[in-house]
C-alpha cells in the first residue's frame, strides 16, 4: 500500500471499523464547537465497540471543553439522553449496547441552558 | 444489588467518593423503586403491537404511533380539564425557542387545525423575548438567533411579536399594579361559551373572511401598530436591535447583580413583565408558558430555597392569576422534559437553541444549578422522583390572604416585582423575625469590622439594610424599598447593588407606594374603620 492509508483488515480477532453519525442536541452541541452533526468511524479494535466506549472516546476525540458537562464517571451525565436508531436507548441495554455500523447515536440535553 | 452495579468508577473527588460510600452502604436496605430494566424485546404497553421506542415514567414503553396520541391527547386533556380557555379567546403562547415551549407551540397548532368537534377554539399569538444582550451574546450572534427564530414565527402563520428585554426600560408603572380581575363565569357557562361559539362559527362561514384570512388582516393591523412607542425599529433586522444605550443600560443592571441566583431570579421577573404588557397591550387576556413538569419539579425546590416558599401555588401551579386581568396557564405541566425532547426529535419539531445566563456555568454557580443537579441525579437512578416533587406541587392551593396588621386593610399588599401576596409580616416566633434579628446583630459588630471611611453607618439608627451601600443615600433608599418586596424579591435586590439602574417602572412605583404609605399614616386617625375589620383586631 503506497498512499500511507491504514488499512483494516477485520479478522475473527478484531472488530470491523464501525461508521457512524453522532449528533448533539438541546444545548451539548455547545461543548463540540457548536457542530451538531459528526460523521465519525471509529477505528478497529480489540473489543467491540458499545456506547461505554464511544462515550470515552467521544471524551478524547470530539469534546471540546468541560467534560464533566457532558460525562458523569461511564455514563452520561443525568440530564443527557440518548438515542439509539431513533430510540430510547433505556431499551437498547444503555452502556452495553454493541454499536453497529451505521448507527445513528443523538445526545439530547434536557437541562437548563444545555 | 449496589455493591455489584458495576459501577467502578475511578473516584477522584470526595464528594463523589461519599456518594458511591453512602450508595454502598444502602445496598441492602429498602430502597425506592429503581429503574425496571426494559427492553426492545417486549411490546408497546398500548397497542401491544408495536415494537416500543422510548421508556416513559416508570419503565412504560410506548410506540412511536401510541407515543404521538399519548402526548397530543395529553395537552387538550389539560386544556380541557381545566377549562381555563374560552374559544374566541386571545391566547399569547410565549416561545423561548426551548423545547418545552416549541413543543407547546406546536400542540397549539395540531389542536387548531382538528377538524373534529374536540379541535381547540381559541385565537393564538406569540410573543418572543430576545435577551441576548444579558446572557452575553454579540449583535451578531443574536441578529442570527432571530433570523432563526423569525422563521419559525412566520411559518407558524399566527400573529407574533418580537420583544427584546432591553424594552423593560420604557414599561409602563401600571405593570406593577393589579389590574380588576375579569369576573370568570359559573362553570355551565363553559359549556354555552362553546356551543354559542360553535354556532356563531356556522353562521359566519358564509359571509365574512375565513381564518386564515382574518389572521393576515390582524397581522396587516399589528403592523401598522409598530409605530407604538417601544416597538418602533422592528421593521428590519439591521434596525431592530434598540439603540445601544438600552442595551447598555440592560448589561449595566445585570452587571450590578452580584450572584448568578439574583441574576436569573431578576431576568424571569423582568421576562414576565414585558410579557405582561405585551398581553395587555394588544388584547391578551391568557398567556400560555411552556413549564414542563421536569422545570416545574426544580422551580418548586428552588423557590423553596429562595423563601419564596408563599408564592409555590402560583409559580408553579397550572394558572396564575397575580396580576388579575391577565392569567397565565401552564399546559406543558405533565409532560416531563424526555417525554419533550424525544416527541421533539420523533417529531421534527424545530427549536432555536439561545445560551441562557447559566449555560456551561459551574456546578455550585447560582441555586437553580445546584436544585437541578439535585434532581436530575436523583431521578436518574430514581424515576418517580421528578413526578413525587410535582405531585406535592399540585397539592398546595392559595390559601385566602391574611390582613395586613401594619395598615389594617384587609386585604394583602402585593409585592411590587413578582406581585405576590407580601409574607413579610414579622410576627412573634417567626423564621422571618429571627432572620431579621440576627441580621441586626451580625451589622452591629460590622462598623468596627471595616476600614475606615468604608463603613457606611456610624450611628447605630439605620441598622437594617445599612452595610449594603458604601454611601447614605443610597442606604435610605434601599431600606424604603426593601418593605415594599416579599422575601424572595428582597433577597434579589439585596444582591443588587446598584438599584438606580433598575428601570424607571420599578422605581417610579415603589416611590408611589412609598408616598401612599407615608399619606396614609398620617391621615390614618381621620380614617374611618372599614365594617369588614376582624372583630379581633384592636
Amino acid at each position: 500500500c503506497t498512499s500511507g492509508l491504514r488499512a483494516c483488515f477485520p479478522s475473527p480477532k478484531m472488530a470491523a471499523p464501525v461508521s457512524l453519525l453522532v449528533e448533539f442536541g438541546g444545548g451539548a452541541e455547545l461543548l463540540f464547537d457548536g457542530i451538531k452533526k459528526h460523521q465519525v468511524t471509529l477505528p478497529c479494535q480489540p473489543e467491540p465497540w458499545d456506547i461505554r466506549n464511544l462515550l470515552k472516546w467521544i471524551k478524547q476525540n470530539l469534546l471540546k471543553e468541560r467534560p464533566e458537562l457532558f460525562i458523569q464517571g461511564d455514563t452520561v451525565r443525568p440530564g443527557i439522553l440518548v438515542l439509539i436508531n431513533d430510540a430510547d436507548w433505556e431499551l437498547m441495554g444503555e452502556l452495553d449496547y454493541k454499536l453497529q455500523d451505521q448507527d445513528n447515536v443523538v445526545f439530547i440535553s434536557t437541562l437548563h441552558g444545555g | 444489588g449496589c455493591a455489584g452495579r458495576g459501577r467502578a468508577r475511578h473516584v477522584g473527588e470526595g464528594s463523589a467518593a461519599a456518594m458511591c460510600q453512602a450508595q454502598e452502604e444502602y445496598g441492602g436496605c429498602d430502597q425506592p423503586q429503581r429503574r425496571p430494566r426494559v427492553s426492545c424485546a417486549q411490546k408497546c404497553m398500548k397497542c401491544k403491537e408495536a415494537s416500543p421506542v422510548l421508556v416513559i415514567r416508570v419503565g412504560d414503553a410506548f410506540c412511536k404511533a401510541c407515543f404521538r396520541e399519548y402526548f397530543v391527547h395529553k395537552f387538550r386533556a389539560m386544556l380541557g380539564k381545566n377549562r381555563a380557555i374560552y374559544p374566541g379567546e386571545k391566547v399569547l403562547l410565549a416561545l423561548s425557542g426551548g423545547p418545552a415551549s416549541s413543543s407547546m407551540l406546536r400542540q397549539v397548532q395540531e389542536g387548531l387545525s382538528r377538524e373534529t368537534a374536540k379541535k381547540l377554539r381559541f385565537i393564538p399569538g406569540i410573543i418572543y423575548v430576545d435577551e441576548g444582550a444579558v446572557c452575553g451574546q454579540s449583535l451578531a450572534e443574536r441578529e442570527e438567533t432571530l433570523l432563526q427564530m423569525e422563521t419559525i414565527l412566520q411559518a407558524s402563520g399566527f400573529p407574533y411579536h418580537l420583544a427584546h428585554l432591553e424594552e423593560v426600560f420604557d414599561l409602563p408603572s401600571s405593570i406593577l399594579q393589579r389590574a380588576p380581575h375579569s369576573p370568570a363565569g359559573p362553570e355551565n357557562s363553559y359549556k354555552e361559551a362553546v356551543e354559542g361559539f360553535i354556532c356563531q362559527q356556522r353562521r359566519e362561514e358564509g359571509g365574512s373572511p375565513s381564518l386564515p384570512e382574518r389572521r393576515i388582516q390582524e397581522k396587516l393591523a399589528e403592523l401598522s401598530m409598530r409605530e407604538a412607542p417601544g416597538t418602533e425599529g422592528l421593521a428590519a433586522p439591521g434596525a431592530r436591535l434598540l439603540g445601544a444605550v438600552r442595551t447598555e443600560q440592560l448589561v449595566q443592571l445585570f452587571g450590578s447583580v452580584k450572584t448568578l441566583t439574583a441574576k436569573e431570579e431578576l431576568l424571569q421577573t423582568l421576562r414576565n413583565h414585558l410579557i405582561l404588557h405585551t398581553a395587555r397591550a394588544q388584547g391578551y387576556s391568557k398567556v400560555m408558558m411552556g413549564d414542563s413538569c421536569t422545570r416545574l419539579a426544580v422551580k418548586l425546590l428552588t423557590n423553596l430555597s429562595l423563601g419564596r416558599g408563599a408564592s409555590l401555588a402560583v409559580d408553579t401551579g397550572f394558572s396564575d392569576d397575580r396580576h388579575g386581568d391577565v392569567v397565565v396557564v401552564r399546559p406543558m405541566r405533565e409532560y416531563s422534559a424526555k417525554e419533550i425532547a424525544f416527541y421533539n426529535h420523533l417529531f421534527g419539531v424545530p427549536t432555536v437553541f439561545t445560551p441562557a445566563l447559566d449555560t456551561k456555568a459551574l456546578e455550585k454557580a447560582s441555586i437553580h444549578r445546584v436544585i437541578e443537579r439535585f434532581l436530575f441525579g436523583l431521578q436518574a437512578e430514581f424515576p418517580s422522583t421528578v413526578s413525587t416533587v410535582y405531585r406535592t406541587g399540585e397539592k398546595l392551593s392559595t390559601a385566602p390572604g391574611d390582613a395586613d396588621p401594619a395598615t389594617g386593610a384587609a386585604e394583602p399588599q402585593h409585592c411590587l416585582l413578582c406581585l405576590c401576596a407580601l409574607d413579610t409580616n414579622v410576627e412573634d416566633g417567626s423564621a422571618l423575625q429571627a432572620i431579621l434579628v440576627s441580621e441586626q446583630l451580625s451589622q452591629q459588630r460590622l462598623p468596627a469590622a471595616s476600614p475606615a471611611g468604608r463603613g457606611c453607618c456610624p450611628g447605630a439608627e439605620e441598622q437594617r439594610g445599612c452595610c449594603m451601600n458604601t454611601t447614605a443615600p443610597g442606604a435610605d433608599a434601599r431600606a424604603d424599598f426593601l418593605p415594599l418586596l416579599c422575601y424572595g424579591c428582597r433577597l434579589t435586590i439585596k444582591d443588587t447593588t446598584c438599584l438606580e439602574s433598575l428601570p424607571l417602572y420599578v422605581r417610579s412605583e415603589a416611590e408611589r407606594r412609598k408616598c401612599r404609605a407615608a399619606m396614609k399614616l398620617e391621615i390614618q386617625e381621620f380614617l374611618l374603620e372599614d365594617e369588614a375589620v376582624n372583630p379581633g383586631e384592636s
